[in-house]
């Protein structure tokens, strides 16, 4: 039978080159980066040179990229490292409801530890007004987080704007950009962020690499102390493998973007216009302003687990909504924020394309 | 010979300052731990020119001892510390023929 991959929020396969550059640090290149002698050297230039390629795919420099495990340890990492960091300056941070759980769980783990949070609301679209970030800024407030593209709806934030009003008011501006860096250009200066979350397996590298950039000259407390590791912001020994795999699937990034959005961009296109000739299918997210490989929809009367399943059963895979709410049979907090409702957000299916999908797998899909 | 035979490094004191120095370069540590503030040190001590004032920012307490013992094993200058709200500021002038 055809199988269809069409969950590439969820993960993607390793792209062959960065494979290849991740061997040989499994085999002979498997010396310990702090080690003085010749094998700890040449792993400690592999990382270094990762960090740069990472780096530049963001427009950073390679001193402000803080590699990490997943995108969930960067989330975890601005939020803490950033409130105890400026606990004494002040105790209110600002989130948007439609946040992933890593931001959503660290801001309530905060609250408990005696910070005001404000979660903001978003339209229909799931869009957040900067508007409304402004008028929830106080003279406590430390630092602002919003999500810079949903995996589950797809819509684009106004990222720059909002970072815009954090900078004229000297708030620290965070971004979880695990969704959008490999999907559409991420540049952090033009964004105005001061920390941005991105995880290598969202750009055909691997899984266990992922990223946390920190404007140069911003103290944060680290979640993990022990070595020297990281500049002493994340210790532990580092995942070599991985960490090269993120720097190679970073240089391929850059190199093939453009490439990838002009590949799924009329696919996309495609998947939605024929779902929305179907009767009770409803679009989610922004028409528009979303990402290029993204189409997700609700579907009235049908639960959506038992549409992933019959669409399994043929061969294809999507998703429900986020992995742990579909995982935990819970309506998604984020399509009750954009106004779905109850029984609607049980019915929701999430498409995302990739560089694999083929025009052939989309006409399967719409048959 | 036991452990509690071997020779005690000297104490080098704390010389604490009543208001900050003018420094010619400034690094902050603020938050990391041992041995961070030692290890930027020996790299920023680098950057600068003998005679040059480097301040570095910490709330590592250890660098009380540390910082100071780190300038008589390297023949720099441990000119004192201020202790602002919530961190130290350290001064060290670059000596010429330090480590």
């Amino acid at each position: 039978m055809k199988k269809i991959y069409l969950d590439h929020v969820a993960t993607n396969p390793l792209h062959p080159e960065v494979l290849d550059a991740m061997l040989p640090y499994f085999k002979e290149l498997y010396g310990n980066p702090l080690s003085l002698y010749e094998p700890g050297v040449k792993a400690r230039e592999a990382i270094e040179n990762a960090r740069e390629s990472t780096a530049d795919l963001i427009n950073a420099k390679a001193k402000e990229i803080i590699f990490t495990a997943s995108g969930a340890e960067s989330n975890n990492f601005a939020l803490k490292g950033i409130g105890y960091a400026l606990q004494n300056k002040g105790k209110h941070i600002i989130v948007s409801k439609v946040e992933h759980h890593s931001i959503l769980n660290s801001a309530r783990f905060l609250e408990k530890q005696g910070f005001a949070v404000t979660y903001l609301p978003v339209d229909n679209h799931g869009l957040v007004d900067p508007a409304a970030v402004e008028k929830a800024v106080t003279d406590e407030t430390i630092l602002i987080s919003v999500i810079h593209a949903s995996p589950e709806i797809g819509t684009i934030q106004s990222i720059a704007d909002i970072g815009k009003i954090a900078k004229a008011k000297g708030i620290f501006f965070h971004t979880d950009a695990v969704a959008s860096v490999g999907n559409i250009p991420v540049d952090v200066q033009a964004l105005n962020v001061d920390l941005m979350t991105f995880a290598a397996h969202q750009f055909y590298g691997p899984k266990g690499a992922a990223a946390l950039y920190v404007r140069e000259g911003t103290r944060i407390v680290p979640l993990i102390y022990g070595g020297i590791q990281e500049g002493g912001r994340r210790a532990g020994t580092e995942n070599v493998p991985a960490i090269v795999g993120m720097g190679k699937a970073a240089e391929i990034t850059k190199r093939d973007l453009q490439k990838r959005i002009d590949h799924v961009t009329p696919l996309r296109d495609k998947i939605i216009s024929s779902a929305l000739k179907i009767d009770k299918v409803i679009l989610t997210g922004h028409p528009h302003q979303r990402l290029p490989g993204h189409a997700s929809f609700v579907v009235e009367y049908i639960e959506g687990e038992a549409m992933l399943l019959m669409l399994a059963f043929k061969g294809i895979y999507s998703a429900s909504g986020s992995a742990c709410s579909s995982k935990a049979l819970k309506s998604s907090p984020v399509l009750i924020s954009i106004g779905v409702p109850v029984h609607l957000a049980q019915g929701s299916v999430v498409f995302t394309l990739g560089e694999g999908t083929t025009e052939a797998d989309i006409n399967y899909f719409n048959e | 010979m036991s452990l509690a035979e071997a020779p005690q490094l000297e104490n080098t004191g704390i010389k604490f300052l009543n208001e900050p120095m003018k420094a010619d370069s400034e690094t902050d540590v603020i938050y990391m731990m041992c041995p961070m503030h030692l290890l930027t040190l020996d790299d920023k001590v680098k950057e600068i020119r003998a005679g040059q004032i480097l301040s570095i920012l910490t709330d590592y307490d250890g660098a009380l001892e540390d910082i100071p013992e780190w300038c008589n094993k390297t023949g720099n200058e441990f000119l004192g510390i201020y202790e602002d709200i919530d961190h130290y500021k350290f001064f060290i002038k670059k000596v010429k023929g330090s480590r």
